[in-house]
C-alpha cells in the first residue's frame, strides 16, 4: 500500500460556506422584518422591541467573550453602563454628536475591556468571574457616587436621540428603525469576525488553549481581543440604550444586570450567532408576555429558564440545532 | 550535518523531584530521533521544557543555534516547531477540515490580514491534501469529536504538519492506535520526512514502532540520559535492557 503523495491528494471546494450564507440571509431578512414589525404596535410595544435589540447587542458581545472564546465575565452590564454614561455625558454636557459619542463609547469600552482581559491571562473560570465581578461593582459605585460627573442616583436626563442625515429620530418608530440598522451593522461585523480565522482561533482558545498555543495561536492576544471586542459591544449597546430611554441612572448597570446578560447568553445558546437574539428575547420580552401572571411572573420566568436549561444546557439554539439534526437524519434516511 | 535542535544541560525540578536532571542532546536536520524510557522518566517534561510549556530550572534550548529557552509555545510554533501531545488534542467541536485550517492559519499573513482575508486563510486546498494524505477523506466535514480514537490520532498528527514545520516533536503518536493505523501512521511520517525533509523527535513506548522508524534513539531513566545510539546499539545496551527493555 503506497501513501498518496502530499501534493497529489484530491482537493474539493469547501462546503461549509453554505451554512454561513444562510446566516447572512437570516440576519438581513430579520432586519427587514423588524423594520416593519412595530407598525400598529404602539409606543410601548415599539420601545420593548428596540430594547430587545439593544440588549441583543450587549449579549452579542458577551457571547463573543464567553460563548466563543470561553472567557467568563460578569461585567457586561458595567460596560453597557460605561457606554451609556459616556454617551449621555458627551452629548448632554459637551454637545458632542451622538455618532462621535457612539464611537468614543466603543473605543473607551474596548480599551477598558483590554485592560480587564489581563487578569484572564493568569486566571480562568470562576476565579476570572470574581475579578470581573469586582470590576462590575467598582463601575457601579463610581456611577452612583461620583455625582459631579454621573449625577449619582439622580442620573442624567434629557438625553437626545440623534438625527440621521437630517431626519429626526425622536419618535419611537423612527428610533426603532435606527436601532434596527445599527444592530444589523454590528451583527454583520460579528458574523464576519466569527467566520474569519479569528473566530476559529477564539473557538480554539475556548476548547483547548494549550493545544491552540502549540499551533501558533497567540492565546494572549486573542484572550485580550475577546475581552476588548466583547466589551466594546457592551459599550455600543449602552450608547444606544441612553437615547432609547432618554434618562439613565446606575440601577440598570448593577451586578444583577450582568447576571441577567450572562443568563441571556446561556439561555439563548452560548457560541451560537443567533443565541443573543433568542436570549435577549427571553430576558426582555418574555417578562412582558408573563405580565398576565401579576406578581407570579418572576417565579414563572425562573421556572421556564430552569426547565429550558435542564432540557438543553446548550440553550434554545442548541435545542434548535438538535431538532434540525434529527430532521436532517430522518430526511437523509428517507432518501 | 547541522543541528536543528540543541538541548544543553536541561534541568526541571518540581519541588524536590528532579523530573529532568541534566539532559543534553542535539537533533540533526532530517533525522528521526526516538526518546524512550520507563513511565515517569521525564520524557514528556523534557518535551514541555523544550517547547516552552514549562520553564526549565536550568539549561538552554537552541533552535538553529538561536537561544529559544522559555520562548512561548505559539512563538516557537511560528518559527517552525510543531508538536503533538501524549493525550489527544484535537478540537472536538470543529470539523476535520476546520481543525486542519486552524492548525495552519496563524502562519498565513498578519493578524489583521487574517481578520479581513479569506475565511479559510487560503488553506482549504492544503487541508484537503492533508486529509487525503492521512486517509481521512470520508471524514472531511465530520466533527473531530465524533471520530474514532485512531482517526483522531491521525488528525492530531496531520495538524502538526499543516504549517510545514521543520521540526516536529511527537509525544507517543502510536499510543492507543490499532496495528493497521499504526502502519499507516509510520508510513506517513516517513513520507513527510523524505518529501519535506522534516526533522522528528518521537517519544514512544511501542518499541517496534520506535526501532523501525527512528535513525537514532536516546534512552532516559530517572531524568538522566542512560544511553544513546542507533536502534540496534540501544537494543543491545545492557544498561538499557536492565532499566527498561527487559530481558
Amino acid at each position: 500500500m503506497s501513501a498518496p503523495a502530499l501534493q497529489d491528494a484530491a482537493a474539493s471546494p469547501p462546503r461549509a460556506a453554505r451554512r454561513i450564507d444562510a446566516a447572512l440571509v437570516a440576519l438581513i431578512l430579520g432586519a427587514v422584518i423588524l423594520w416593519f414589525a412595530p407598525v400598529g404596535m404602539g409606543r410601548y410595544g415599539t420601545y420593548v422591541l428596540s430594547l430587545w435589540l439593544v440588549m441583543s447587542i450587549g449579549v452579542m458581545g458577551l457571547n463573543l467573550t464567553l460563548g466563543y472564546a470561553g472567557q467568563t465575565s460578569l461585567a457586561q452590564a458595567a460596560f453597557m453602563g460605561l457606554g451609556a454614561y459616556a454617551t449621555a455625558i458627551l452629548t448632554t454636557k459637551f454637545g458632542v454628536s451622538w455618532y462621535a459619542a457612539f464611537g468614543i463609547s466603543g473605543l473607551l469600552t474596548f480599551a477598558v475591556g483590554l485592560l480587564l482581559g489581563f487578569p484572564a491571562l493568569r486566571v480562568r473560570t470562576h476565579y476570572l468571574a470574581f475579578v470581573t465581578l469586582a470590576f462590575s461593582t467598582l463601575v457601579w459605585l463610581v456611577l452612583r457616587n461620583e455625582q459631579w460627573l454621573t449625577g449619582g442616583t439622580f442620573g442624567i436626563s434629557n438625553i437626545n436621540r440623534p438625527e440621521f442625515f437630517g431626519i429626526k429620530l425622536f419618535g419611537a418608530l423612527e428610533f426603532h428603525r435606527f436601532v434596527v440598522v445599527v444592530t444589523l451593522i454590528l451583527s454583520l461585523a460579528l458574523w464576519w469576525l466569527i467566520r474569519s480565522p479569528w473566530g476559529r482561533a477564539f473557538t480554539a482558545l475556548r476548547e483547548n488553549p494549550v493545544r491552540a498555543a502549540s499551533l501558533g495561536i497567540d492565546t494572549r492576544a486573542y484572550t485580550l481581543l475577546a475581552f476588548a471586542i466583547g466589551s466594546a459591544y457592551g459599550g455600543f449597546a449602552g450608547a444606544l440604550y441612553a437615547p432609547l430611554v432618554e434618562f439613565i441612572d446606575p440601577s440598570p448597570f448593577a451586578l444583577s444586570q450582568s447576571f441577567s446578560l450572562l443568563l441571556m447568553v446561556v439561555a439563548g445558546g452560548a457560541g451560537y450567532l443567533f443565541g443573543p437574539f433568542i436570549g435577549a428575547l427571553l430576558g426582555v420580552v418574555l417578562p412582558e408576555w408573563l405580565r398576565f401572571a401579576g406578581s407570579l411572573y418572576l417565579i414563572l420566568f425562573a421556572a421556564i429558564v430552569l426547565a429550558l436549561l435542564v432540557v438543553c444546557p446548550q440553550g434554545v439554539s442548541g435545542l434548535a440545532e438538535r431538532g434540525w439534526n434529527v430532521l436532517r437524519r430522518k430526511s437523509g434516511g428517507a432518501r | 550535518m547541522s543541528s536543528v535542535l540543541e538541548v544543553h544541560d536541561l534541568h526541571k525540578a518540581f519541588g524536590g523531584i528532579k523530573a529532568v536532571n541534566g539532559v543534553s542532546f542535539s537533533v540533526n536536520e532530517g533525522e528521526i530521533l526516538g526518546i524512550i524510557g520507563p513511565n515517569g522518566c521525564g520524557k514528556s517534561t523534557l518535551f514541555n521544557c523544550i517547547l516552552g510549556q514549562l520553564e526549565p530550572t536550568q539549561g538552554a534550548v537552541k533552535l538553529d543555534g538561536r537561544d529559544v529557552t522559555n520562548m512561548r509555545p505559539s512563538a516557537l510554533n511560528r518559527l517552525g516547531v510543531s508538536r503533538t501531545f501524549q493525550l489527544l488534542q484535537v478540537f472536538p467541536e470543529l470539523s476535520v477540515r476546520e481543525n486542519l485550517i486552524l492548525a495552519g492559519q496563524e502562519h498565513q499573513g498578519s493578524m489583521l490580514g487574517r481578520l479581513f482575508g479569506a475565511r479559510d486563510a487560503g488553506l482549504s486546498e492544503k487541508a484537503e491534501q492533508m486529509i487525503g494524505f492521512f486517509k481521512l477523506g470520508h471524514l472531511t466535514d465530520a466533527k473531530a469529536g465524533g471520530l474514532s480514537y485512531g482517526q483522531q490520532k491521525l488528525l492530531d498528527a496531520a495538524m502538526a504538519f499543516m504549517a510545514g514545520p521543520r521540526l516536529v516533536l511527537l509525544d507517543e503518536p502510536a499510543g492507543g492506535v490499532n496495528l493497521t493505523m499504526l502502519g499507516d501512521l509510520k508510513e506517513r511520517l516517513r513520507a513527510i520526512n523524505a518529501e519535506q525533509g522534516a526533522t522528528f523527535v518521537v517519544i514512544e513506548h511501542n518499541m517496534d514502532f520506535v526501532m523501525s522508524l527512528c535513525t537514532r534513539v536516546i534512552v532516559l531513566a530517572e531524568g538522566r540520559m542512560l544511553a544513546e545510539g542507533t536502534p540496534a546499539e540501544v537494543r543491545a545496551n545492557p544498561a538499557v535492557i536492565e532499566a527498561y527493555l527487559g530481558h
